[in-house]
């Protein structure tokens, strides 16, 4: 077992984790924190997105023990008290989720997308979106959403 | 779990070459986006891994005092496609490594291990082998430079010794003054898959005269590979829509492409002659990355 600390969603954390595993285990079942999720376990459809200093990154490959003295943000971290952040209200909004299992992982790689970039033209949202595979909407609501979010964002 | 026996990280390249000295059976991982995948298929099942992600020094994209690039093996590949020195003198490089995978593992991947990996459809490994890359191999008795052509030894094999890192990868000036450049990745899908041929072109132009000419595949063979015969045939020619047809037939004399299940042996042939002809009309035409 190996001791690590680092910072999920504004907390320090200390755990112990065995080296062997993946960020997205230690999360789901060490921390209790679900809203990553577990898709396809290779790095292919993005439904365990996360932060990992600022940048969305697959949990699912990312072995736990690299987070040691990092920041990691999960969807769990980004509403502020009783206020969901302004991807997720604009998800909402837009009618972007459906059966909801993709659903952090997009808001995730849309925070990467808009911490970086504030006013991405729709291409550059479908290239920050295409490492997240989403089998219900087609994806439409989904680019709305976060275009629509890029102008509240852009606002605050 | 992965299953793997250990899993240990050095923080330093000295660190990691006593490691591997003392370890000759580990391998190294970067970021571990192919060999996490690898292992999790049950290939290399119970493998020693040691992890290089931490070794700082090896994240650097510099320019030296006589003008060749220095890359990182450990930069990934956002990194190198938003890196200033890289957008102004090789952004073929960087936009053809933005071709990979997507976005999460782009943050992650890094160029070293697109290199290492050792497959023929990398995405940085055609525009390397027409860069004419050298890489810094070092172990703990020994540093040598090898030749990015030479390193690629077979199907997900290169010559990377026991002990050995990589440890520098130099493009020289000379390698990309002055030329124009593009990648181009022919796939399925826009993102997320795997390249049915990858193609990177460099030219120098003298008005409308290709003055030099640089052309090189990924899954055209068993590793990425220049195209010496085309690249002969191309110098000195005027630039026409018939000549650049010409350049992309006399490819195939340099390649052997297979049939696989993403693709047959003539839909890739095909690929070859045509995807050679639209990047040298591209770039005649002003399209195209450019060094700066």
């Amino acid at each position: 077992m190996q001791n690590i600390e680092f910072t999920l969603n504004g907390s320090q954390i200390e755990v112990s984790i065995d080296p062997r595993e993946s960020l997205l285990h230690m999360l789901r079942n060490r921390l209790g924190v679900f809203g990553p999720k577990e898709g396809c376990g290779k790095g292919e459809c993005g439904a365990c997105t996360v932060l990992v200093e600022h940048n969305a990154v697959n949990a699912c490959i990312f072995p736990a023990g690299k987070v040691d003295g990092l920041e990691v943000v999960t969807i769990e971290g980004l509403q502020q008290g009783e206020h969901l952040h302004p991807i997720q209200q604009a998800f909402i909004d837009t009618g972007a989720v459906q059966c909801g299992f993709c659903t952090p992982g997009m808001i995730l790689s849309a925070k990467d997308l808009l911490d970086h970039h504030h006013k991405p033209s729709r291409q550059e949202i479908r290239r920050a979106i295409s490492g997240n595979i989403c089998r219900c909407t087609g994806y439409s609501k989904i680019i709305d959403a976060i275009e629509y979010a890029s102008k509240d964002v852009s606002k605050s | 779990m992965y299953d793997i026996s250990t899993y240990e990280e050095a923080t330093t390249i000295q660190e990691a070459l006593q490691y591997l000295k003392e370890n000759p059976s580990s391998k190294v991982i970067a970021a571990g986006s192919d060999v996490l995948i690898k292992i999790r298929e049950g290939k290399m099942a119970g493998a020693s891994l040691v992890s290089i992600i931490k070794i700082e020094e090896l994240k650097k994209i510099e320019k030296d005092k006589d003008g060749n690039i220095h890359i990182g093996p450990l930069v990934n590949f956002t990194q190198l496609e938003e890196d200033p020195i890289i957008r102004e003198h090789l952004p073929y490089l960087g936009q053809g490594g933005g071709t990979m995978g997507g976005p999460q593992l782009r943050n992650i991947a890094s160029i070293g291990g697109n290199i290492c990996n050792g497959a023929t459809s990398a995405d940085s490994g055609s525009t390397l082998v027409c860069l004419n890359a050298q890489l810094t191999l070092t172990s703990l008795d020994l540093e040598r430079v090898v030749p990015i052509g030479e390193f690629y030894t077979g199907p997900g094999r290169v010559d990377l010794k026991a002990g050995e890192l990589l440890t520098d990868i130099v493009i020289l000036r000379q390698d990309y003054e002055g030329y124009v450049g593009k990648y181009t990745k022919f796939a399925q899908r826009k993102s997320m898959d795997i390249a049915t041929i990858g193609c990177a072109v460099m030219m120098k132009l003298q008005g409308r005269v290709i003055e030099d000419f640089r052309l090189a595949y990924g899954v055209a063979a068993p590793t990425p590979v220049r195209c010496p015969v085309a690249e002969a045939y191309a110098k000195g020619l005027t630039l026409t829509k018939e000549n650049a047809r010409a350049i992309g037939e006399k490819a195939l004399e340099d390649v052997s492409p297979r049939d696989s299940w993403r693709g047959s042996k003539a839909y890739r042939e095909q690929l070859i002659k045509v995807l050679a002809e639209r990047a040298i009309w591209e770039l005649a035409n002003g399209g195209g990355e450019q060094d700066a």
